[in-house]
């Protein structure tokens, strides 16, 4: 059964750039993983295989010390193409032993990693070595650039160990150098370049190779924290056009949560938890997953989609004041949104316009609803919608891509989020005054 | 003495037996290395010999220009005139020869077995007391089986100067390998280069410095044994020296000292001036200006 798979996706992603559709066509029709980790476990030591054994039967990591280091225990999880996968952890959890089985730098005691379906495991030399060359690219922490090539020998030294010819090489080096913005410093050497600059001309190297898959082993750990930022901004950046499959480690949990489309917790060798940010933020596994959260920026990685409610009065355009003022009397809140027939939103009407209108005999809202709140998206993260929530007492309206109404965020919910969820407990009692100080 | 507790243990008979029957049972072996190795240095003394005193010192000092500037080139034209001018031209063109096929065949032997100590934790934990044993074992000790199966002349002269010389170029190869970042080894590996091609582009490039220190020091640990390359009648600087220690010659024993040092100073100049022009030293070089 693994046969056939083993060839086809081989043919399929060595072709792919040239045929452009199938690729991700097929992928539409069955999206198959582009990387598949399977039970895998890394032991080091003098007798492994028994390390695995007693694992399976449920020792601790502790209790097989005799038998060898166990890095990596039980790993299995999925990478969909064009994700990015973050695996998080603090040096030791096994991270980059990890990484360096999906590649095969070094292979597993036991279990499987599939590469689009390929064993890397029983793999041999030379089919491996294709298969770094055509499917597997990677960005390393300190660069690991050769000091004696120019930036361009460098970013292009992938396509000399392909066997690309020296200018066609040099034309895609160049290509991706300018890509990461270092147009114009194909000459220099490593060294004559700073921390940030040196990465950047390790993922032209990687983009260079031009494969599908990109490993990166704590790519932004040796820089400074400006530099990481812009890097990870970059990264986003770059990530919207090409659209490849990243795996992403790091120990940095801001790092985590701003790039991962999910992140995998690992500690001691095991996967504790598998996620998105927001569900490893809202929901953390266990004690050690959320002591690990608790000093997130939360405000950053949380959305509005995670924090909102429904709205407690929404009346209809055409409705008239009458109808307006009883559905604010019947929610006891002093404003109502407004929004037409396909729900989008038009504003708001303020109670003492609904009954002043009611007192004039108005029959509709003309004139009455007021279009002064600024409305975010559901994406947007908590960190930008202070502003808006500063500018008006009424929660901030979120509206999809067509304008329509999904839900509001109110102040009291905004300023509860920002509290990790163990601490909820502690004084639970506090969200409700305040959401009735609000109204 | 202690012959009641231990009993005599006749290593000594056994080893020369050992050496007898390495000498008669490999005896063609052993004539065709004289054989060669006495041809390339008879080739080389003569090229650096025959012309004319100043041709060759130009030469030299051409060469030491080209490594490393006219400093370098100036000084040691001054050392050869002086070599000259004490009359140990044509001994120190014998010991130069004979240094230059004693390093030439050390180092074509220690990088490749330093290479593979790197890649190979066995070979190294092999190796390793083995050249113990070459650097310490007094030179007196294997200069006697080497004189019973060379005779004497530069032939064995030049075994003994490989003997004591080659252990340093493993010994630098192998650190050298040894340091060069593991990550970029792996990146190597990560983009799905062949072992040879990383130890051709990564490996050996970016140990080029060190095992150019392990060059030189070859190349000085050779010069150090022109006395002893002169004890078993190999010529040059060394018998000078040898002469003058029997005659008690005070003057002719320091213008021959004097003649290794120009030599050596010259070796070690150069040397290290080619190490410097490795391209990942100047790589750095070119980072620090």
């Amino acid at each position: 059964m693994t046969a056939p798979s083993t060839t086809a996706p081989a043919a399929g992603a060595t072709t792919g750039a040239a045929a452009g559709g199938p690729t991700p066509g097929t992928a539409e029709a069955a999206p198959r993983p582009a990387l598949s980790v399977r039970d895998v476990y890394k032991v080091f030591g003098p007798r492994p295989e028994e390390a695995v054994r007693r694992l399976r039967d449920g020792a601790t990591r502790d209790e097989i010390k005799h038998l060898g280091t166990a890095a990596v225990i039980g790993a299995t999880f999925d990478v969909a193409p064009g994700e990015i996968f973050v695996v998080m952890g603090l040096s030791g959890s096994g991270k980059s032993t990890l990484i360096r089985m999906l590649n095969g730098l070094w292979k597993p005691t036991a279990g499987e990693v599939l590469l689009h379906g390929a064993d890397l495991a029983t793999a041999d030399a030379k089919h491996m070595r294709e298969l770094r060359r055509r499917n597997v690219s990677m960005v390393f922490q300190h660069f690991a650039l050769l000091p004696h090539r120019t930036v361009l020998d460098n970013a292009a030294y992938p396509l000399e160990i392909q066997g690309v010819p020296k200018a066609e090489r040099r034309e895609k080096a160049r290509t991706a150098l300018e890509l990461v913005g270092l147009g114009g410093w194909e000459d220099s050497l490593p060294s004559q370049l700073s921390g940030g600059m040196r990465q950047r001309v390790g993922l032209a190297r990687a983009l260079a190779a031009d494969t599908d898959v990109l490993l990166m082993d704590e790519a932004f750990s040796a820089l400074d924290p400006l530099i990481r930022r812009e890097m990870q901004e970059q990264l986003l950046e770059l990530q919207q056009t090409l659209g490849k499959t990243i795996v992403f480690i790091t120990h940095d949990l801001n790092e985590a949560m701003y790039l991962g489309d999910r992140i995998a917790v690992m500690r001691d060798g095991r996967t504790v938890q598998i996620g998105t940010a927001e569900q490893i933020l809202s929901d953390p596994a266990n004690d050690y997953v959320a002591q690990f959260v608790a000093d997130v920026d939360r405000t950053r990685v949380l959305t509005a989609s995670s924090v909102m409610v429904r709205p407690a009065a929404v009346v209809p355009g055409t409705g008239g004041p009458r109808q307006a003022s009883r559905t604010m009397r019947d929610a006891q809140v002093s404003a109502a949104y407004v929004v037409d027939r396909q729900r989008r939103l038009q504003g708001h009407v303020r109670d003492e316009d609904a009954v002043a209108a009611l007192r004039d005999g108005k029959e509709t809202l003309d004139g009455l609803v007021r279009d002064d709140l600024t409305a975010v998206s559901p994406d947007t993260p908590l960190a930008e919608i202070f502003a808006p929530a500063a500018e008006s007492p009424l929660p901030v309206p979120v509206t999809d891509a067509e304008g329509r109404l999904v839900g509001v965020v109110p102040r009291v919910t905004l300023l509860t989020a920002m509290v990790p969820p163990e601490q909820h407990a502690d004084d639970g009692a506090a969200p409700a005054p305040a959401e009735g100080g609000a109204r | 003495m202690t012959d009641a507790l231990v009993p005599r243990i006749p290593l000594g008979t056994w080893i020369e037996a050992f050496v007898t029957w390495v000498r008669t049972t490999f005896k063609p072996l052993f004539d065709v290395v004289k054989d060669v190795l006495g041809a390339v240095y008879d080739g080389l003394d003569t090229v650096l010999a025959t012309p004319p005193f100043w041709v060759v010192a130009i030469l030299l000092a051409v060469l030491a220009l080209l490594a490393k500037g006219w400093k370098l080139a100036l000084g040691s034209l001054v050392g050869f005139v002086v070599i000259a001018g004490v009359d140990q031209w044509g001994a120190a063109m014998d010991t130069l020869a004979l240094v230059l096929v004693a390093s030439c065949i050390a180092l074509a032997v220690a990088v490749p077995l330093g290479v593979w100590a790197a890649r190979d934790d066995r070979v190294s934990r092999a190796v390793r007391p083995v050249l113990d044993l070459m650097q310490t074992m007094p030179a007196f000790v294997y200069l006697i089986p080497v004189v019973l199966i060379f005779l004497t002349g530069p032939v064995p002269g030049i075994i003994a100067t490989i003997v004591f010389a080659l252990p340093p170029g493993v010994r630098f190869t192998e650190l050298g390998i040894r340091q060069v970042d593991a990550e970029v080894v792996e990146a190597g590996q990560a983009f799905g280069a062949t072992p040879a091609r990383i130890l051709r582009q990564v490996q050996l490039p970016l140990a080029m410095p060190t095992i150019m220190a392990g060059v030189n020091q070859v190349i000085m640990l050779s010069l150090s044994m022109v006395v002893m390359a002169g004890l078993v009648g190999a010529g040059g600087l060394g018998q000078q020296v040898l002469g003058a220690l029997g005659r008690i010659d005070i003057a002719l024993g320091f213008e021959a000292g004097l003649s290794v040092v120009v030599l050596a100073m010259y070796l070690d100049r150069v040397t290290s001036a080619l190490a410097d022009r490795a391209p990942v030293a100047r790589a750095l070089a070119a980072a620090r200006s």
